[in-house]
């Protein structure tokens, strides 16, 4: 789970990280009322999304007065911003965080995150910021400090001054890195995140150290621990369909293809959508149903899967294990008689019970087209969805 | 032979008598693993399928001889069980449960590596189907009936794509020595490394199919040994070309997140490795097949 900039300094500094006085507005008005309340000559009017490289897509405006505040803010309140993390349908601003003008000497990158090749958390340091670490570990690697913390013991001093140097922070300010660093790794590791980036940390000309911009992102499977978090998830910043998914116990992600999917277990998901884009296809969705799909909850994942008006034919590919293919026939002919699906559905059953399965379907008198391997399945479902996009043409024209 | 499990190990369940745990027993009975007894703290001194209950895993070793553990036990109590099993000396332990914290496994894992290697109980999950060796033993919660006995090793992230492999081997009529879930967890027990690493040891198997996904740096990893250490052929196939980045495609550590995490980079990865790469994943039996044929 993705939290807000403004959440995450929050946070932060109450792990005793410094950041520039701010507020929240959601309106123009209380945009121009923060930067009274702030005062000083200069102020950052910056977009709350979930994503970084907000700046580069617009969202961060430097105002000089109070009128720029109140014109940036007017243009950024219900903007759709895109960046390369957002995808192309990017995200809409609905809050704001005014923030005091700092006054920047040095800009630096500093991350905490969880190594899966080490199973350690690693601190990543550079001295050059502002950019995203992705350019700098691709033009330049070497500029890069990476420490990995040992689980058993956590952090050592010795640890964040080693990071404090490779920074290039002057001696005096190293006991205000140490606490900086200290306080970063606390707040990581009390509140169960698996990422919490500074980008940039700055030195600014009356010599602090100042996080100027904040990301945290947090372990969904710890959030049954950690209550105040799951408070802070801003359900407009992630997609509709996935939140109605993840309601329903269901994981789904929404994608740009047209044909619909319903799958039991990730990996088949994935390489179900593997198999229709290599027929030809696009997928319009990943969705898992999980082991105990019963009638109900195949059900809820037609719905969602349908909800999509782009869909132009479903798949359904089934492996039961735990399950038995008479129960998922069932739900899906209960499901169709329900719904009354006016697009292809091609349903592929296998494992346990599979003949009962698919005599259910075959018996139902309903239009369902069946298969017996993946790559039936996928090929069918291709031709089912590029017959249909014809007619639609045909009846257009 | 077959790896971690056969119809001689003595397996306890943690988590027994619950409504989960209590089903997968009784299946993994049915099936012929050597199930004796299980774990639920507070009830030991009963009685459960025939089968004696425990408070501690460490009674359990004591009693009736555990060696093998199956974790069924809910997502914030799952971490303190595993390591329960390790103290006790269960020397291979299945961990199913979906949902553990990663901070947790982290924990566990540091745990894990305090004890010299001989005395290190290996790990294997969480969030998988565990494993079966078929015709012998079953620790976990797949279907028995879909693999059949034979020379090929499977190890893979996923449950039902595992599923999906078996059955297309089955089909051609190629059998399995052993096929370990090792999880869809961004941190978990075993990698595909170690397995691999288990494979090339068991004089059964032949040939070792090696099922990925998009996320971490374990599939390559695991191309790196199998091209330094290992003798037998090894085939993969990497789920999620079609899944975008960034986004967790359900599995917990399913997710592109740096360089090298995608589906294409990591089959050209392997490729280059001298790793036989699947096309597709309905052509998982056939390129079996295709490299038995060459042997």
């Amino acid at each position: 789970m993705d939290i807000h900039e403004y959440q995450a300094k929050e946070i932060l500094s109450g792990y005793g990280v410094k950041i520039a006085e701010g507020g929240m507005a959601y309106s123009p008005e209380e945009a121009v009322q923060r930067a009274r309340d702030i005062g000083g000559h200069i102020w950052a009017v910056k977009a709350q999304i979930h994503s970084g490289a907000r700046g580069k897509a617009g969202g961060i405006k430097i105002c000089k007065t109070h009128d720029e505040v109140e014109a940036a803010a007017e243009a950024l309140l219900g903007k759709r911003l895109v960046t390369h993390q957002t995808g192309p349908v990017g995200k809409v601003c609905g809050r704001l965080y005014v923030e005091a003008g700092t006054d920047i000497v040095k800009e630096m990158y500093f991350c905490f995150l969880v190594d899966r090749s080490s199973e350690r958390i690693v601190m990543v340091g550079s001295a050059q910021g502002g950019m995203e670490i992705e350019e700098l570990a691709e033009n330049n690697p070497d500029a890069i400090t990476k420490i990995y913390i040992e689980p058993a013991v956590g952090l050592q001093d010795y640890q964040a001054r080693e990071m404090a140097f490779a920074l290039g922070l002057e001696p005096e300010l190293l006991s205000h890195a140490v606490k900086t660093i200290r306080g970063c790794y606390r707040a990581l590791r009390e509140l169960d995140a698996g990422m919490l980036e500074i980008n940039p940390l700055v030195v600014t000309r009356s010599n602090e150290l100042v996080a100027l911009d904040a990301k945290m992102g947090f372990d969904d499977n710890a959030l049954f621990r950690q209550q105040k978090i799951s408070e802070l998830r801003d359900k407009t910043q992630e997609d509709p369909r996935e939140m109605a998914a993840a309601d329903r116990g269901l994981s789904y992600v929404g994608l740009d293809g047209d044909i619909g999917c319903m799958i039991n277990g990730a990996g088949l998901a994935m390489a179900t959508m593997d198999m229709i884009k290599l027929a030809g296809g696009e997928p319009a969705n990943f969705l898992d149903v999980g082991g105990g799909a019963s009638a109900e909850r195949t059900e809820k994942a037609f719905r969602l899967v349908l909800a999509d008006k782009g869909v132009k034919a479903m798949l359904v590919n089934i492996f039961a294990g735990i399950n038995r293919c008479d129960w998922i026939a069932e739900g899906v002919v209960e499901a169709v008689k329900k719904i009354d699906m006016k697009i292809p559905l091609i349903v592929r059953l296998s494992g346990t019970n599979v003949e009962e399965g698919r005599r259910i379907i075959a018996e139902s008198g309903l239009p369902i087209i069946t298969a017996e391997t993946l790559a039936e399945a996928a090929e069918k479902a291709v031709q089912a969805r590029n017959e249909a996009v014809a007619k639609e043409a045909a009846q257009g024209a | 032979m077959a790896i971690l499990i056969d119809e001689t190990t003595r397996i306890i369940v943690q988590g027994f008598t619950g409504k989960i745990g209590s089903f997968h027993a009784q299946d993994m009975i049915n099936y012929g693993s050597n199930v004796v007894g299980g774990i639920t703290p507070g009830k030991g001194g009963q009685t459960h399928l025939g089968l004696p209950v425990f408070n501690t895993v460490k009674e359990a070793v004591r009693e009736v001889g555990a060696e093998a553990s199956i974790i069924f036990v809910p997502p914030a109590f799952a971490a303190d069980s595993i390591m329960e099993a390790a103290d006790a000396g269960i020397k291979y332990c299945v961990a199913i449960t979906d949902g553990i914290p990663t901070q947790d496994m982290m924990t566990v894992k540091n745990f894990l590596r305090r004890f010299p290697v001989e005395k290190r109980m290996i790990l294997t999950g969480p969030n998988c189907a565990g494993t079966i060796s078929p015709g012998r033993a079953m620790l976990g919660i797949m279907p028995g009936h879909i693999y059949m006995q034979g020379n090929v090793g499977i190890v893979g992230r996923s449950g039902t794509l595992g599923y999906e492999a078996a059955d297309q081997m089955k089909r051609l009529g190629i059998g399995i020595s052993t096929s370990v879930g090792i999880g869809g967890d961004p941190i978990n027990g075993s990698s595909h490394r170690d397995i691999l690493e288990k494979f090339e040891a068991d004089p059964e198997t032949k040939v070792v199919v090696m099922i990925g996904e998009i996320g971490g740096p374990q599939e390559v990893e695991a191309g790196m040994f199998a091209k330094e250490h290992m003798t037998k052929p090894v085939i993969a196939y990497i789920a999620g070309l079609t899944a975008p980045e960034g986004r967790r495609m359900g599995h917990a550590g399913a997710i592109i997140s740096s360089a090298g995490e995608s589906a294409a980079e990591k089959v050209a990865i392997l490729k280059e490795l001298g790793v036989t790469i699947c096309p597709t994943p309905a052509a998982m039996g056939e390129t079996v097949a295709a490299v038995l044929a060459r042997l």
